[in-house]
């Protein structure tokens, strides 16, 4: 047979050594130092996505829509403040430091969520008097760092979040590079302007559950006992540190899975760190109601909370509340197609960039460079932040109420299903069309 | 002198009456008694008053303190002054682990030995040891003076950035980028300064000088075996 007869074999792309993978091989090869980036896991995993509600059906009425009351007020820090935090939507902005962004975007941040009646959340490198002046509620991260940390702000502070971890890097430090480290960060920091800054990856003063009761004792001891204080861990033994920080005496536990973002770390570590979102729902709930303190102790959930649809499962799971990072950015403007032509010179494209840390961010949130940041106008930036939290909150209702519930918080597992085996397994919520979920008990 | 006793009256009501004072108050002069090892006594002050503890402390004791001296007549657990912003704080025994951490200034006198990690993440504090220091002291130090009469233990000042570090005995190690100095007179003015502050009896031309290499400033991959 003629050599040029012989049929060929497809070229076949391995489904190991993908070109992603083959790319970071070779970028690893030519530089020796690992892929830093911002943002959460971007692999796919079990999400909110797949859980659907299964409305009314003749056991279950629904509430007529634009008539009947569904309320969204939820109140956080009930258990041991003399002022709890009272929000008027179970949506809250985590914590992102000024230093990874820029000053308009905090103020942007500031503007939407208390116009929508949130809190917003400070982030390592202190508490800037633009936020303060632009949160109706501002909650202060306590962080390993301590940059900028100070008792008077403290004491100006609605409520306190000490930070154990985060989702993107449960275990891990920051670092933010020098470039953005400008005259007023630097100063916020007490260190020198363009070095690179790093985030200490636990407290320097407390180790263990025992130390943080005796820590959180110091900081209601300081402020009075008012303002609620929060501890925020990422999303890795949900169950245990649940249990653990409310035997330290938290009043909100707040969690944070996978996706959740981050300013500046190693791909390898958000990629390959953590559990997804939706793993650490149920199992934090049932601390919590294993110590009798559901609801008391409230939890508020994040890491790639997107909809209203995604609020109305974090809330039917057991969830008090979320908090969103990622998504209230892309509501300000990051990542905007508008910006495409320059996503397309720093090499990459619109929905893809990430790399935060390096302060290029042509829409001016992640920046410190004074013209970029300029883009930004926080007062347009904070309405279209404002209108998504109302969407997110609408979206939430909409769907209570087709559950026949007049309260959000009224949602619950019984209104979900999965879509998939280990969707099923996480939530624990029956498989779709089924009445079983794996490890459910009697099966 | 007011004097409070904290077995009896408990932890809220001292702090929340040294916390209520204000630059004004004839209530200047405060003594504790029977703190038997309690938590976060003396926390959040900012006056100009002195209190006196007649005993020892646990963790956290003058905790953020501001302008207000504390002299604790004992020793004192873990993270004692722990980011205090001003004042003074005085430990006449030994000090637990964390001693002065983040502490952005003020001084602290510890007149016995002081733990692991005393002025970890230090910010502009100033920490008179009189007796020795354990290991990992101010790490990530970024700014003040730690001054040792005794001898220091392991990684003295790794990954520090610009605090200083005076030691007159001997130091076991030094941590990553942290580098033996110049010895400038405008750093013996310094510590002369610190010595006769903390009622220290030593000559600053018996110490040496520590601080940052600055080779760690700006992460290079070639550095990722420092660490």
């Amino acid at each position: 047979m003629d050599n040029k007869n012989i049929p060929r074999t497809e070229p076949i792309q391995s489904a190991t050594f993908t070109n992603p993978i083959n790319a970071e091989i070779r970028r690893a090869a030519a530089t020796g130092i690992y892929d830093i980036r911002g943002g959460g896991a971007k692999r796919r995993v079990p999400h909110f996505d797949d859980l659907l509600f299964l409305g009314a059906s003749v056991s279950r009425y629904p509430l007529e829509g634009y008539r009947e009351k569904c309320e969204t007020k939820v109140t956080l820090g009930t258990r041991f403040a003399k002022k709890p935090i009272e929000l008027d939507i179970p949506v809250t902005i985590a914590g992102m430091s000024f230093g990874a962004l820029s000053g308009p975007a905090k103020e942007a941040l500031g503007r939407g969520a208390s116009a929508a009646g949130t809190s917003t959340t400070t982030g390592d490198g202190g508490m800037t008097p633009e936020e303060r002046g632009h949160s109706s509620k501002l909650v202060y991260q306590y962080l390993p760092s301590r940059y900028g940390m100070n008792p008077d702000d403290l004491r100006k502070a609605d409520a306190i979040e000490i930070v154990v971890g985060q989702g993107a890097k449960p275990g891990g430090g920051g670092m933010l590079l020098g470039q953005k480290i400008s005259d007023r960060v630097a100063e916020m920091r007490c260190l020198p302007k363009g070095i690179d800054q790093r985030s200490a990856c636990r407290h320097p003063d407390w180790t263990g559950p025992d130390d943080l009761e005796i820590k959180i004792l110091e900081l209601r001891e300081i402020t009075d006992w008012q303002v609620p204080i929060y501890v925020k861990v990422g999303g890795t033994r949900p169950y245990y540190d649940t249990a653990l920080a409310v035997k330290a005496g938290a009043d909100v536990v707040v969690l944070d899975g996978m996706q959740g973002g981050t300013a500046a770390t190693q791909d390898v570590f958000i990629e390959h760190v953590g559990l997804p979102t939706l793993a650490c729902i149920r199992p934090a709930v049932q601390a919590l109601q294993d110590l009798g303190v559901h609801r008391e102790v409230q939890l508020v959930i994040s890491g790639g909370i997107r909809t209203g649809a995604d609020v109305a499962k974090a809330l039917a799971l057991g969830a008090d509340a979320v908090a969103i990072g990622t998504a209230a950015l892309i509501a300000l403007g990051d990542n905007d197609p508008k910006w495409e032509s320059e996503y397309q010179k720093l090499g990459t494209t619109t929905g893809a960039y990430d790399d935060w840390h390096e302060g290029q961010d042509p829409a001016g949130i992640t920046t410190q460079d004074p013209e970029l940041m300029q883009r930004l106008d926080p007062v347009d930036a904070g309405r279209r932040l404002r209108n998504y939290l109302k969407v997110m909150t609408l979206e939430a209702q909409t769907i209570a109420r087709a559950c026949g519930h007049n309260h959000l918080h009224n949602l619950e597992p019984e209104d979900l299903c999965a879509l998939t085996m280990e969707a099923a397994a996480m939530a624990r919520v029956p498989l779709a069309g089924t009445d079983w979920y794996p490890g459910k008990a009697g099966f | 002198m007011q004097t409070y006793d904290l077995e009896a009256n408990g932890l809220r009501g001292l702090n929340s009456a040294l916390q209520e004072l204000n630059g004004s108050t004839n209530k200047t002069s405060w003594e504790i008694v029977n703190p038997k090892g309690s938590h976060a006594i003396a926390v959040g002050l900012n006056s100009p008053v002195d209190v006196t503890i007649k005993g020892s402390t646990g963790y956290y004791c003058a905790g953020m303190n501001q302008q207000a001296t504390v002299t604790v007549k004992g020793s004192v657990g873990p993270g004692v002054a722990e980011n205090m912003m001003s004042g003074t704080v005085v430990v006449e025994g030994d000090a637990s682990q964390y001693a002065g951490a983040t502490g952005q200034g003020g001084l602290l006198v510890i007149k016995g030995n002081a733990s692991s990690r005393c002025g970890i993440s230090m910010k502009g504090i100033d920490i008179v040891v009189h007796g020795n220091i354990g290991h990992m002291c101010a790490f990530m130090g970024q700014a003040g003076n730690l001054v040792v009469l005794g001898d220091a233990g392991d990684a003295l000042g790794d990954s520090c950035y610009e605090a200083r570090f005076f030691v007159r005995g001997s130091v076991k190690s030094l941590g990553a980028d942290c580098v033996e100095k110049e010895m400038r007179p405008e750093h013996i003015e310094i510590l002369k300064d610190l010595l006769a502050r903390a009622g220290a009896d030593a000559k600053p031309e018996e110490f040496k000088r520590y601080g940052s290499a600055r080779q760690l400033y700006n992460f290079d991959v070639d550095n990722a075996q420092a660490y």
